[in-house]
């Protein structure tokens, strides 16, 4: 037991509830010269639900490796409950683990493979049968006990895989994209699903998804990764309105970017004079006058009226109306030919080829440098 | 889908609780369905039937016939007819009288006179040793009798009124015979009428069975041990280097097996490489007896039958993905447990398979242990082929066969039973 765990479980009160995971400075890299994951630092809380998103090669499934122990940090340390296990093997780490192609052992019954972690750990065979049962209960599959697991769908195939690994109550569970091999409708009822066992059992999960939508619904926090680095770690709201980088803005959520140049920055806003024409007031996010930027508006932020009436407006023509039932998605063509997308309640009345006005509040709108680009991209440091 | 089964059709309580004309439509469904799976049958057998006539006529019907051979030998019943016929109502019980050694006397003169004498003393031979010289001699008596009644001379001869003589001539004027199926079992009739293991200096194939199978397993296993961790790492490096690996693996399997055989001979030498390696490393202190041994034998078997035991467990391997051992160590199995309970179970299939392709190919080794196994090293296909080819005995030659195919096909029997033939895993 190390120093750090004693001196907790001496004086719980007086510590100051630390990381339940942390990731402290962690790099890894395959080849030495360039790395998959940079300076990560990244804390857990107990019981959170934890998102890591990003593009497939961003370094979040080399995380998720790192944490279960299936790599090892070439640089830093991960300490899980104050313990360091950088050397710690997979086995003796008592972390749960939910695959994407379900990794079910096919030669086993349903009933065996939930029971296999109990087995490997010595367990009478009636304390197994039990919790087995509680666990199939739990996902609801309990008469499927006897099947191969090649008898199930994908999507019972996950739900055995989902008790398999909170058999064990193990302190932490991994999802390395579960459910990427389920169709859509699956996929939002099971993300419930997995929402609703989190909640009830208040274990801490941490998963791994590149879907956006599957982020923000599940997640307490979720961690935007680009680059083998965390780009944005806060709350789905927090990530969805107050983006810090325009690759947040345009990973999470749709969004509208229009490019242009800042004019002056004065306190938070800044006045950007845009490519093709027009000028708006934005929010500034870390940018400098006179340099290129993005300026990011969501399309519900947007709001289209026959003239200006303050705020943002640029003149624009309805290029293209799409009816989704609740709402109403209208293509507005601005005087430099760029698109933006607006959504509007179902009974706006616009009609293709009116000239309007797009406007929207300055709050709305937000500025980012242009050259970390749409990539918001975290240079790779070599050594 | 299962309202369209014929047999369900075929239920006069189900079409009950349908409306007449929707039963008519579907009796009409289910005829137009057999007309269809009809002709497409028909095709299927079309395309395979070239294939099916060839394997027939060059495969099934020479193995029907030549097998048939070690219980169905007309030679003896041929060439004595009239002997056939006067023992046909003897009794077995001493000596059959003199009509019957009077009508030997006719059968061996008419056969002088064919010049098949030496075939027929080389037929009774195979199932009464040291009966040629018998019987040619009584031959030439007869040639030369000068007047001699035939009868006298055939009991002048001491063999033909000797005990066993005439219930193994007996036997063989019966079309049918179990002889040689007993003979390749080290088994033989006794003057009883029951079933005795001949004297153990007669006694040659049981021992010979009992060699090949040993030679077998013990390549078998060793394939195992040296295959089993090559396919591994086969399937656990990256593609490119996986497909290098597999090509030297190929390799000895694209050479002819005779080169390689003759190749073992040159290095398996007392003065050949294989002994001045172990001799420079010290691990002797003298030269090996190699070759003409049955170590020598295994080791060039071994290297032969690698490929025929590493491709299945290989091929079976490559399936299994890597998140199945990754899941097994998450769920707290060590590197150990993981292998024995989520590993080997999925592999054996395939270990099964090779294992068993390699034991049954060995089974029928011919050259390998002719030209590297010394004379106490030939197995049953040597013999078989000596039957064949040497003593042209195709008699014993195809109870040989036949026992060797039982004995293999029982072996497949009891692996299929174990794994089931569709988990069987060959390719």
């Amino acid at each position: 037991m190390s120093a750090g765990q004693a001196a907790l479980s001496a004086s719980p009160a007086l510590a100051p509830s630390p990381g339940f995971v942390e990731f402290n400075e962690v790099e890894k890299s395959y080849d030495g010269r360039t790395f998959a994951v940079t300076r990560m630092n990244l804390t857990v809380a107990r019981g959170e639900f934890l998102t890591l998103l990003g593009p497939s090669g961003s370094g979040k499934t080399t995380t998720l490796n790192m944490l279960a122990g299936f790599e090892r940090p070439t640089h830093g340390t991960i300490t899980l409950e104050g313990q360091a296990v950088d050397r710690l093997p997979p086995y003796q780490r008592n972390i749960g683990m939910v695959f994407q192609n379900y990794a079910l052992f096919p030669h086993m019954s349903v009933a065996d493979n939930v029971g296999f972690p109990l087995s490997v750990r010595q367990m009478s065979k009636a304390d197994i049968a039990a919790r087995v049962g509680r666990a199939l209960d739990m996902v609801r599959l309990k008469q499927f006990s006897d099947r191969r697991p090649t008898q199930l769908s994908g999507g019972q195939q996950q739900r055995v895989a989902l008790a398999r690994a909170l058999v064990f109550e193990p302190r932490l569970v991994l999802m390395d994209e579960p459910l990427g091999a389920l169709d859509k409708k699956l996929r939002e009822h099971m993300q419930l699903e997995i929402k609703q066992i989190h909640t009830m059992l208040g274990v801490t999960i941490v998963y791994v998804t590149h879907d956006q939508s599957e982020a923000l619904t599940m997640s307490d926090r979720v961690a935007v990764f680009n680059n083998g680095a965390i780009a944005q770690l806060g709350s789905p709201d927090d990530l969805y309105n107050t983006p810090q980088s325009s690759l947040v803005a345009s990973f999470i959520g749709e969004n509208n970017t229009l490019e242009g140049v800042v004019d002056r920055v004065s306190g938070q806003e800044c006045r950007v004079r845009l490519n093709g024409g027009g000028e708006i007031t934005a929010l500034a996010i870390g940018v400098a006058q006179g340099s290129a930027c993005h300026v990011a508006v969501r399309p519900e932020r947007l709001s289209l009226s026959a003239s200006a009436n303050g705020g943002n407006s640029l003149p624009a023509t309805v290029d293209g109306r799409i009816y989704l039932g609740d709402h109403l998605r209208l293509l507005a063509r601005l005087a430099n030919d760029q698109v933006l997308t607006v959504k509007v309640g179902p009974e706006a009345t616009m009609a293709n080829g009116e000239t309007v006005t797009v406007s929207c509040a300055p709050n709305d709108c937000r500025a980012f440098p242009a050259d970390a680009g749409t990539g918001g991209a975290i240079p790779k440091q070599g050594k | 889908m299962s309202a369209l089964q014929p047999s369900d059709l075929d239920r006069p309580a189900l079409a009950r609780g349908r409306s007449a004309a929707a039963d008519t439509d579907l009796k009409s469904v289910s005829a137009a369905l057999r007309r269809a799976e009809f002709g497409d049958r028909l095709r299927s057998l079309a395309l395979a039937a070239p294939l099916l006539v060839l394997l027939a006529l060059s495969f099934g019907i020479p193995i029907v016939l030549l097998l048939s051979r070690a219980v169905y030998d007309p030679t003896i019943a041929e060439a004595l007819p009239k002997t056939t016929a006067a023992l046909a109502d003897w009794n077995g019980q001493g000596q059959p009288g003199d009509a019957a050694l009077a009508a030997l006397a006719a059968d061996l003169s008419d056969n002088q006179a064919k010049g098949t004498a030496y075939e027929l003393a080389k037929s009774i031979n195979a199932r009464l040793p040291g009966a040629r010289s018998q019987v040619l001699k009584t031959v030439r008596k007869l040639e030369n009798a000068g007047g001699q009644p035939p009868l006298d001379i055939m009991k002048s001869v001491p063999f033909w009124t000797a005990p066993g003589t005439w219930p193994a001539i007996a036997s063989g004027t019966h079309r049918l015979t179990s002889f040689y199926l007993l003979s390749a079992l080290d088994l033989r009739w006794n003057a009883d009428g029951g079933i005795e293991r001949v004297p153990p200096e007669q006694a040659i194939f049981l021992q010979v069975f009992m060699r090949t199978f040993f030679v077998a397993a013990a390549v078998t296993l060793a394939t195992l041990l040296l295959g089993f961790p090559l396919a591994y790492l086969i399937s656990s490096v990256p593609k490119g280097l996986a497909a290098i690996l597999i090509v030297a693996v190929l390799l000895p399997f694209w050479t002819s097996i005779l080169v390689r055989t003759a190749a073992w001979t040159v290095l398996l030498q007392k003065f050949g490489l294989v002994n001045d390696l172990l001799l420079w490393l010290g691990v002797g202190s003298d030269r090996l007896d190699l070759m003409y041994s049955r170590m020598g034998l295994i080791i060039a078997m071994t290297h032969i039958q690698l490929p025929f035991t590493l491709l299945p467990i290989y091929s079976v391997m490559r399936t299994i993905q890597p998140s199945q051992m990754k899941a097994a160590y998450s769920l707290g199995a060590r590197p150990f447990t993981a292998f024995r309970r989520v590993y080997l179970p999925q592999v054996f299939p395939g270990v099964m398979a090779g294992c068993l392709l390699t034991f049954i190919l060995c089974l029928g080794y011919y050259i390998t242990p002719a030209l590297i196994g010394g004379a106490s090293d030939q197995l049953i296909s040597n013999f078989i082929a000596n039957y064949v080819n040497v003593e042209l005995n195709w008699e014993m030659a195809a109870a040989l066969s036949f026992i060797l195919l039982v004995f293999t096909l029982a072996l497949f029997g009891i692996f299929a039973r174990i794994l089931g033939f569709d988990r069987l895993k060959l390719v």
